[in-house]
């Protein structure tokens, strides 16, 4: 049955508060979902106040500072700090967004901070991505042909089928929509989900690659890629603004078109 | 632990290879319900019932082309609803022995909602007019 209510050992309780440091008058309050495997306790919700003059702009300046001058203990993945390694994606003020892109000053009172939704935590705002990425290997998310490779030269791509992977090839797996994605909730285990579905596409998509059949055939499953049912809400929460529901239906359509539909 | 690796996991037992019948068909039910349902409104907004309004649709529904284009629009009511009613059980329940029940349950009231429209709108139009 789909969970509608976290389970016993799930549920937050009321935190720390760790309060700001003397003297500063520019505050900023950030309520950080804190979870420790070892503690044996539920998950709580602390509360830092920081001092916005002695920090950097971004949400992600504000985890760190936590992390470097009040609470070492705070656990969060970040890598680039420039939105291209899709570390960082967490839930920020209800939604699925990087931290090193999203602006303190965006998000109005104070900054609440999840790890992404429906996911198991390993701790803190640390989920376990090893589904996710199995799910990625299991689309082979490389180019595949049966031709052989011109001996002197690349494969070449036109300008214009190179442009078909525009909002495509930008993606960096976040993860930010599929954990958006009610149907990914409830049948994660075998939906796909938008971020594995809109990588798929980024292959059927690529006039080089030469599997598209075999691709297509994997993907005709009831829940494999048919869990979709056009929520948008992997749209509405791309971080990079890209549109994983487009993608999906591309694929439908392609399935559709091969039964001459 | 039980040494299933991840991807062993995702990989299952394969694609079901089908997902897009059910999905043309809930797109064309769907289609196909917008003139049918405003058609079968506004006929039943001309009707002039005067005293006795089941006579009246009784001799609405015994022109053939009525009778068809309203039995199109029920199986198509029907067809549409079972589809989708046939998703939410996917999406919602991961019982198995409950899942499987629910689907043929609502797979054998389609089908007997269906067979009952047919028979009402033949005993409607062939019976006695009274």
């Amino acid at each position: 049955m789909a969970e509608f209510r976290l389970p016993k050992n799930s549920r937050i309780s009321k935190g720390k508060l760790w309060p700001a440091i003397a003297g500063s008058s520019n505050t900023k309050t950030f309520r950080i979902y804190r979870w420790d495997p070892d503690s044996g306790e539920n998950p709580r919700l602390d509360s830092y106040v920081i001092d916005l003059d002695d920090c950097g702009p971004m949400v992600l300046d504000g985890l760190l500072k936590i992390k470097n001058d009040i609470d070492p203990t705070l656990t969060l993945r970040r890598s680039c700090r420039e939105g291209i390694c899709g570390s960082c994606a967490m839930n920020i003020d209800g939604t699925n967004t990087l931290a090193c892109t999203i602006n303190m000053n965006d998000v109005k009172g104070d900054v609440k901070v999840y790890p992404l939704p429906h996911m198991p935590v390993v701790k803190d705002l640390v989920p376990d991505m090893t589904h996710f990425y199995a799910q990625y290997a299991s689309i082979k998310p490389w180019i595949q042909t049966d031709s052989v490779a011109p001996p002197d030269k690349e494969r070449l791509q036109s300008i214009e089928n190179r442009e078909k992977m525009d909002g495509l090839y930008e993606c960096i797996l976040c993860a930010c929509c599929s954990t958006s994605c009610p149907s990914y909730w409830w049948n994660g285990d075998r939906y796909l989900g938008p971020a594995i579905l809109l990588q798929a596409y980024r292959w059927l998509a690529d006039s080089r690659d030469e599997a598209a059949g075999e691709r297509l055939d994997e993907l005709e499953d009831p829940f494999k890629l048919y869990r979709c049912h056009t929520i948008m809400n992997c749209t509405k929460t791309c971080p990079k603004g890209l549109n994983p529901a487009l993608a999906i239906a591309e694929i439908k359509k392609m399935l559709a078109s091969r039964q001459g539909i | 632990m039980n040494h299933v690796h991840p991807l062993a996991k995702v990989k299952g037992t394969g694609s079901a290879k089908s997902g897009v019948h059910h999905w043309w068909m809930q797109r064309l039910t769907a289609i196909a319900l917008v003139p049918l349902t405003i058609w079968f409104v506004g006929s039943m907004l001309g009707l002039t019932a005067g005293d006795n309004a089941v006579l009246a649709v009784r001799v609405w529904l015994a022109e053939p082309l009525n009778g068809v284009l309203l039995l199109a629009w029920v199986i198509a009511m029907i067809y549409h609803g079972q589809l989708g009613m046939q998703v939410i059980i996917e999406d919602y329940i991961h019982n198995h022995v409950v899942e499987v029940s629910l689907q043929i349950i609502n797979k054998l009231v389609a089908v007997l909602a269906i067979l009952m429209t047919v028979v009402t709108v033949f005993k409607l139009i062939s019976g006695d007019v009274s």
